[in-house]
């Protein structure tokens, strides 16, 4: 085997046409993909003029991108407290509406938070530090929310006698927090999806709900005070009444991590010019099997190495290692150098830590080396460079371009993305979805219907599929 | 005369341009009709219908690019070469083949996903709509033009799976860079050099002012794309050595 190896790495090695494919795969994948923010401004044309800075939303300490805005009325306590309230369900709200009890670090946005909150259309829920979620019973008026050195709890009761713990969290959320209760209502968005465009259209809403018989347990300061964390909107009106205990709130905004934002980018979106490289490796990788058929060295081959599927498992491991190798470096070179240029162009990138990263670089390799493997196989099959090459293409970009460039509406295309070899590009996918924000989940938005390691499994069961034809196929057909 | 004859026993005599041309036909109905019956609501009738189009042009590709890469790769050519010194002309005969064997071929894919199209669609299609029929007749001549461009591009890279990569790359790789481009002007100037995605303007027949480029302009692109492909194709025959 390994002088086979030996002798395949020599027939690569020394093609001046394929090692130049290879290496041009690099370049290629790096300009394709800096076409896209080189070609890419804003019009930031904000009413105070604003720069395009302001627009970009508040960042956790890890870099998470957040939306902080509701409407707080609050108390400042110190050490340990509850804060107990009955909250009238949201009537005809958004079904991400939420109103409850929260205790916050202070009221600067994107500070840290504990909540216990009805919701619209998803019952009552427990929600920390913008992207956890611990869903609650369906019903159940009365919320409780206790701190206790850094424990958070929230509980939930029908009739304030018997409690349903919610969640518990650990937050350091420093001596002195703001305390109260919250109302938010976050936009209400239209999709319309037509061949070719996507439009959205967007409105605020509000909601509003009555909080009564609301407790205090702690040492609490004496007014309630009313903020609108996030600014007041220019849209719609909100605001709170007291009377006699009774607080009737109208809020509007959300308290999520930005799942979407027009100016973010994620890791991925510098690797667009991977199917550029992808399609010269691709012709590389075809090239390697149906020249040595068309050109009548494959009997040579045979005659020197009788055992074909020794010399078809030589031609994979040999061209699979170079398109690994050619997709590492292209990843390890467009993530840097694209993101840099999309930072200069003013957009703001939605946090990976180096383990993302360098997952998806290797994840890229192993992309670029699965599908040259599926080319050697399917070309041994088919023999046939023109055909070959077009299968390939047809089958791992098309489907891409189908699905992603949004030509096809999300039922069509999470499909594609599923059963195609263009799943395997879900192992580039570094945007989390979020169950309990409302937004687009399609494969168009960058979400692939499988996860990371199930996408790039259903690439390499076509592989092997093809892999195992192919063998058959060469031990019963003439050379 | 004698060289259209010559390209055309060259066409009849193997299976393969035969396979492909049904292969362009099957292709292009199976994903119409797919599109068809998950057309949205608001969807244009007949960019649905016609959708496969985009799939059976790859067929196409290959169809053309084998008339030159397969003499390439076989070293026909240089017999090709010895009886028509023309070399030029050569590279117009097998245009003109390639010209008729597509229109045919996109004829009836054309018409077959009409069919389905009218079956599957909510509103159904007719024909007889202006619009409609343009859309029609600009699907047929824009996969003429494909295999006109790629046999522009197999004039000039020869390999047969390098051409077919440098066509469907062209095809398929400037949709999914435009998508990503935010500049609004660059974003329109991309659609507009687009070969695919101006090409297939031809299909509009909603909110034509919303298109990147209006139909028959965009069908023009493509056509210059097309043309360009054969003028260099036809420099590189004449000054290489075959």
């Amino acid at each position: 085997m390994k002088h086979l190896i030996h002798a395949e790495w020599t027939k690569f090695r020394t093609v001046r046409g394929w090692v130049i494919g290879m290496v041009v795969a690099i370049p290629l994948t790096v300009l394709i993909g800096l076409l896209g923010p080189a070609g890419s401004s804003f019009e930031c044309a904000g009413p105070n003029g604003q720069k395009c800075a302001a627009q970009t939303p508040p960042t956790l300490p890890d870099g998470t991108p957040v939306f902080d805005n509701f409407y707080f009325v609050h108390r400042t306590l110190s050490g340990d407290g509850t804060i107990t309230a009955r909250v009238a369900p949201l009537k005809d709200a958004e079904p991400w509406a939420k109103a409850g009890v929260i205790v916050k670090q202070s009221t600067k946005v994107g500070s840290a938070y504990a909540a216990v909150m009805t919701t619209g259309g998803h019952g009552v829920r427990m929600q920390y530090n913008y992207t956890e979620d611990i869903a609650g019973p369906a019903k159940g008026q009365w919320l409780r929310l206790s701190r206790k050195g850094n424990t958070l709890t929230g509980a939930v009761s029908a009739d304030r006698r018997h409690w349903t713990t919610v969640g518990t969290t650990q937050l350091d959320l420093g001596s002195t927090v703001e305390a109260g209760m919250f109302v938010s209502s976050p936009q209400h968005v239209e999709r319309t999806q037509s061949f070719g465009s996507i439009s959205e259209d967007g409105s605020p809403t509000t909601a509003t709900t009555t909080f009564d018989e609301v407790t205090t347990d702690g040492e609490w300061r004496k007014d309630w005070h009313s903020t609108e964390v996030g600014g007041p909107s220019e849209m719609v009106e909100t605001g709170f009444t007291e009377q006699d205990g009774r607080f009737t709130i109208t809020g509007h905004g959300d308290i999520t991590p930005v799942v979407q934002a027009g100016l973010g980018r994620s890791v991925e979106n510098a690797l667009v010019g991977v199917f550029a490289g992808l399609i010269a490796v691709l012709v590389v990788a075809t090239l390697f099997v149906t020249s040595e058929h068309r050109r009548g060295l494959i009997r040579t081959s045979f005659a020197a190495n009788p055992r074909r599927g020794q010399l078809l498992a030589a031609k994979a491991i040999v061209i699979g290692g170079v398109s690994f190798v050619v997709g590492v470096v292209s990843a390890a070179l467009s993530i840097p150098l694209v993101t840099d240029l999309e930072v200069a162009k003013g957009f703001f990138l939605f946090p990976s830590s180096a383990w993302t990263e360098i997952r998806v670089v290797v994840g890229t390799g192993l992309l670029f080396a699965v599908a040259a493997v599926l080319a050697v196989a399917v070309g041994s099959l088919l023999r046939r460079g023109a055909g070959t090459v077009t299968a390939m293409i047809v089958g791992i970009v098309l489907p891409y371009l189908l699905a992603v460039a949004s030509v096809l509406p999300a039922g069509p295309a999470e499909f594609l993305t599923t059963v195609t070899p263009a799943a395997g590009f879900a192992i580039q996918q570094t945007v989390r979805e979020y169950p309990q924000v409302s937004a687009s989940y399609t494969p168009g938005d960058g979400f692939f219907p499988l996860s990371q390691a199930g996408g790039f499994a259903v690439l390499c069961a076509y592989a092997v599929l093809a892999a195992v034809l192919a063998t058959f196929a060469l031990r019963r057909r003439d050379a | 005369m004698t060289l259209l004859h010559a390209e055309w026993t060259k066409v009849r005599t193997v299976p393969g341009p035969a396979w492909l041309l049904f292969g362009a036909v099957a292709l292009t109905v199976l994903l119409s009709a797919l599109a068809s019956g998950a057309m949205p609501e608001g969807g244009d009738p007949a960019k649905s219908a016609f959708l496969g189009i985009t799939l059976g042009q790859a067929a196409v590709a290959i169809l053309a690019v084998g008339m030159v890469s397969g003499e390439y790769g076989t070293g026909m050519i240089r017999t090709t070469f010895t009886a028509m010194p023309r070399r030029v002309n050569v590279l117009a005969a097998k245009g003109l083949v390639v010209t008729a064997l597509t229109l045919a071929a996109g004829a009836v894919a054309v018409l077959a996903s009409a069919a389905t199209g009218d079956a599957l669609l909510p509103n159904g299609l007719s024909l007889s709509e202006g619009p409609i029929q343009r859309a029609a007749t600009g699907s047929v001549l824009y996969l003429t033009l494909i295999a006109l461009l790629s046999i522009g591009v197999a004039a000039l890279v020869r390999d047969a799976a390098a051409a077919i990569g440098v066509v469907l790359g062209l095809l398929y790789l400037t949709p999914i860079v435009t998508s990503l481009v935010s500049d609004p002007v660059w974003h329109d100037r991309l659609q507009k050099l687009s070969p695919m995605t101006a090409g297939l303007a031809i299909q509009a027949t909603m909110n034509l002012d919303q298109q990147p480029i209006s139909p028959w302009k965009g069908l023009g692109v493509l056509a210059l794309w097309a043309a360009g492909a054969l003028l260099a194709g036809a420099a590189t025959l004449r000054l290489r050595d075959a």
